[in-house]
C-alpha cells in the first residue's frame, strides 16, 4: 500500500533510510523544521536549515521516488531565545516560496513558557500574513496536556485561523478528543518510548473514526522508528480493518491536508488503488 | 466504529503480550524492592500506584485516565499569568 508519512525529520535519516522508506510504500512525506539536538546561534544557521529541507532533501528523497515537502520555523525549545526568535521569523518569507514548503511548524510548546507562547503567537500571525498552512508540535510526557490545552486556547483566540489548515501533532489518548471537538486535524505520532504506539494509535482510530486523523513516525536522530508507518498499517490488517479505512487514514487523510497549500504539487502514482470511500 | 474483532478473539491474541507487560512490571517492582535504598515516599511511586488501580477499574477509558494521571493539571487562568490577552 502506498502511504504518505506527514511527519518525519529526514535531516538526521541515513539515504539508507529513504531506500527502505521506498521499499515499504512511502511515496511522499513531509518535514516539519525542529530542533538540530543543540541550540543554534544565528539566523543565519536556520537560513542554511530552510535551504537543506527545501533543496537538499528534496532532491534526495526524488533519488527514491520519494516526493519531499516541508514546513519552516523555530521551534519551541529555542523559542526560549526570543531575540532570535524573532529573526527567524522575520527571515522565513525569504523562503516561503520555495518549493515543497507547506506551511508554518512545527510551532507549539515544549515546557509551557511565557517566551514559547509569545513565540507561537508571533508565528500564527507569520502564517496569517502570509495565508499559510500550520503544523503544530504538542510537548511531550507530563507537559502534553497542559501544553496542548494552551496551544488550543491560542489557536481559538483568533478567528482568523481557519481550523482546517492547522495539524495539530503528537496527540494520545488524554489530548485528541480535546483537538478533533475543536476542529483541527490531529497527528498521531508512533514513538518506541514517549507518545504512542501502532496499537494504540488504532484504539484511536477505532474510538474516533478516522476523519481528521493523521499517523506520522516522526522519525528523527532520537530513538524513533522512521518505518512505524508500515507497522500501524499491519496492526490495522490484523485487527481486520478494511483496505480502504486504513488508506484513508495513511494516503487519503494526508493528501487531503497537504492539498490546502499552494506548495503541495503532489503527484499521485500512476497506478488504481481503490479510493477511500464510504 | 468499533474493533472488528470480538473480545474473545482480541484476548486470543493479546493474552500472551498482557501476561508479558504484568510480568514486566512485577519484575520491576521486585527489581525496586531488591534495591539499596527507600523510594516509598517518592511521589512518582504513588502516580504508579494510582494509575494501577485504574487497570482495574471497569472504566472505558482507561488510557486517557492513566494519562491525566502522569500529566500537569491545565490551569484556564494561564494566559493572565502570562500577561497575554485572550480573546475569549
Amino acid at each position: 500500500m502506498y502511504y504518505i508519512d506527514p511527519h518525519i525529520h529526514m535531516v538526521s535519516r541515513t539515504t539508507d533510510d529513504y531506500e527502505t522508506l521506498s521499499r515499504m510504500g512511502c511515496i511522499g512525506l513531509s518535514e516539519p523544521a525542529f530542533w538540530a539536538g543543540f541550540d543554534r546561534g544565528s539566523v543565519d544557521s536556520f537560513r542554511d536549515y530552510f535551504r537543506q529541507l527545501t533543496d537538499f532533501e528534496r532532491k534526495r528523497a526524488a533519488q527514491y521516488g520519494i516526493q519531499h515537502f516541508t514546513w519552516l520555523c523555530i521551534n519551541a525549545k529555542e523559542a526560549e531565545n526570543v531575540s532570535l526568535s524573532r529573526e527567524v521569523i522575520a527571515m522565513i518569507p525569504e523562503v516561503l516560496d520555495s518549493p515543497s514548503v507547506l506551511g508554518i511548524g512545527e510551532i507549539g510548546l515544549n515546557k509551557n513558557t511565557k517566551n514559547e507562547a509569545t513565540i507561537f503567537v508571533e508565528h500564527l500571525e507569520l502564517a496569517i500574513q502570509y495565508n499559510q498552512q500550520i503544523l503544530i508540535h504538542t510537548p511531550h510526557l507530563a507537559d502534553k496536556y497542559q501544553g496542548t490545552r494552551m496551544i488550543l486556547d491560542m489557536l481559538c483566540d483568533d478567528n482568523r485561523i481557519e481550523r482546517s489548515r492547522v495539524l495539530v501533532d503528537h496527540v494520545e489518548e488524554h489530548t485528541i478528543r480535546h483537538v478533533l471537538d475543536e476542529g483541527f486535524w490531529a497527528g498521531m505520532t508512533l514513538y518506541p518510548i514517549s507518545k504512542c504506539t501502532p496499537q494504540r494509535a488504532c484504539d484511536m482510530v477505532e474510538i474516533y473514526g478516522p476523519e481528521r486523523l493523521l499517523v506520522n513516525s516522526a522519525g528523527d536522530w532520537g530513538p524513533s522508528k522512521p518505518t512505524a508507518v508500515p507497522d500501524f498499517i499491519i496492526e490495522m490488517r490484523r485487527r481486520g480493518h478494511s483496505e480502504r479505512l486504513i488508506r484513508q487514514v495513511v494516503y487519503d487523510n494526508p493528501v487531503q491536508f497537504f492539498s490546502q497549500s499552494q506548495g503541495f504539487d503532489f503527484r499521485a502514482p500512476d497506478v488504481s488503488e481503490a479510493p477511500a470511500t464510504n | 466504529m468499533s474493533i472488528p474483532m470480538t473480545a474473545s478473539q482480541v484476548l486470543d491474541r493479546e493474552f500472551l503480550e498482557i501476561r508479558a507487560k504484568v510480568l514486566e512490571l512485577a519484575a520491576s517492582f521486585d527489581r525496586l524492592h531488591r534495591a539499596a535504598g527507600v523510594v516509598a515516599g517518592d511521589p512518582r511511586l504513588s502516580l504508579i500506584h494510582e494509575a494501577i488501580d485504574v487497570l482495574q477499574s471497569d472504566a472505558d477509558d482507561r488510557a486517557e485516565q492513566v494519562q491525566l494521571i502522569f500529566s500537569l493539571q491545565y490551569d484556564d487562568e494561564w494566559q493572565k499569568k502570562f500577561d497575554m490577552v485572550s480573546a475569549r
